[in-house]
């Protein structure tokens, strides 16, 4: 068994991000959208994390830590216009709120 | 040696696997509750990194704070009728597009970088401990853009409060 370098998580974090790209782009349900927009953040903190270790450098961390934050405040303003959208037009799936296209 | 490998296998299938069934369940709560296990796959990762704060950080803010929010906008708003419909949309072939170039770009980049990457590297330096090193960078390199997040998170406070109301 070989043991596991840095590749090992970068090939973890491509992974979560091109599942998470598939969801934001084939999934109908805004909330499960929402949800595959934090695996994408995480597959970026991963890779942050394994180059901070790789580089020996606290500046990785730091970074992951700021993602943290901007993933948070994405998640609260985003169900929070959910559920404005939930209140006027009575659904929750994306290709149903098409009013600014022609 | 041998441990850390095991565990950073069981870590990846944990995070892999729950992203898996994230994207492609039904029914919302199931895809919520799979996206936990997923965070935790990744929280684990972080401890095998030595990046011990952020390890709390994942469980404290993503498992406890962020879920609970999408559990609680799940029950809010009603998802029966939706579960019902078609899950997927008809761009699944741009997606497709996408991720084939996504992924073969980042295999080629991958593979010609396999050499400089490839040093098992050692963790950092574990004295004085990894908070301690964290918050010394965090507070005097990074002190301003800190300052910048606080604000953002004010912004992100008002703009939800806002966002729910009920007349805007």
């Amino acid at each position: 068994m070989h043991p596991v370098t840095t590749v090992h998580y970068l090939v973890v974090g491509l992974a979560l991000l091109l599942i998470g790209t598939i969801g934001v782009l084939t999934r109908r349900n805004i909330v499960v959208i929402l949800m595959s927009i934090e695996l994408i953040l995480n597959a970026v903190n991963v890779n942050l994390i394994a180059f901070s270790r790789h580089l020996q450098d606290l500046s990785g961390q730091i970074f992951a830590i700021f993602v943290i934050t901007v993933a948070v405040a994405e998640a609260a303003v985003g169900l929070g216009i959910l559920i404005a959208l939930f209140r006027n037009k009575e659904t929750v799936l994306a290709d149903e709120v098409d009013l600014l296209k022609w | 040696m041998w441990l850390d490998t095991i565990f950073f296998y069981v870590f990846a299938l944990l995070a892999v696997a729950g992203a898996v069934l994230t994207v492609t369940r039904r029914n919302a709560v199931h895809s919520a509750i799979w996206l936990i296990v997923s965070l935790l796959g990744v929280a684990g990762l972080y401890l095998l990194q030595h990046a011990e704060f952020l390890f709390a950080v994942q469980i404290v803010l993503y498992v406890g704070g962020i879920m609970v929010l999408f559990l609680f906008v799940i029950m809010l708003v009603n998802l029966d009728q939706a579960a019902r419909e078609r899950q997927f949309n008809k761009q699944w072939w741009v997606a497709l597009a996408c991720i084939l170039v996504v992924s073969a770009e980042a295999a080629y980049f991958l593979y010609s970088g396999t050499d400089s990457l490839k040093l098992a590297a050692p963790a950092l330096a574990s004295e004085p401990g990894n908070v301690e090193q964290l918050a010394d960078v965090l507070f005097s390199r990074y002190l301003l853009p800190f300052e910048v997040a606080s604000v953002l998170l004010l912004v992100a406070v008002v703009g939800s409060v806002v966002m729910a109301k009920k007349r805007i």
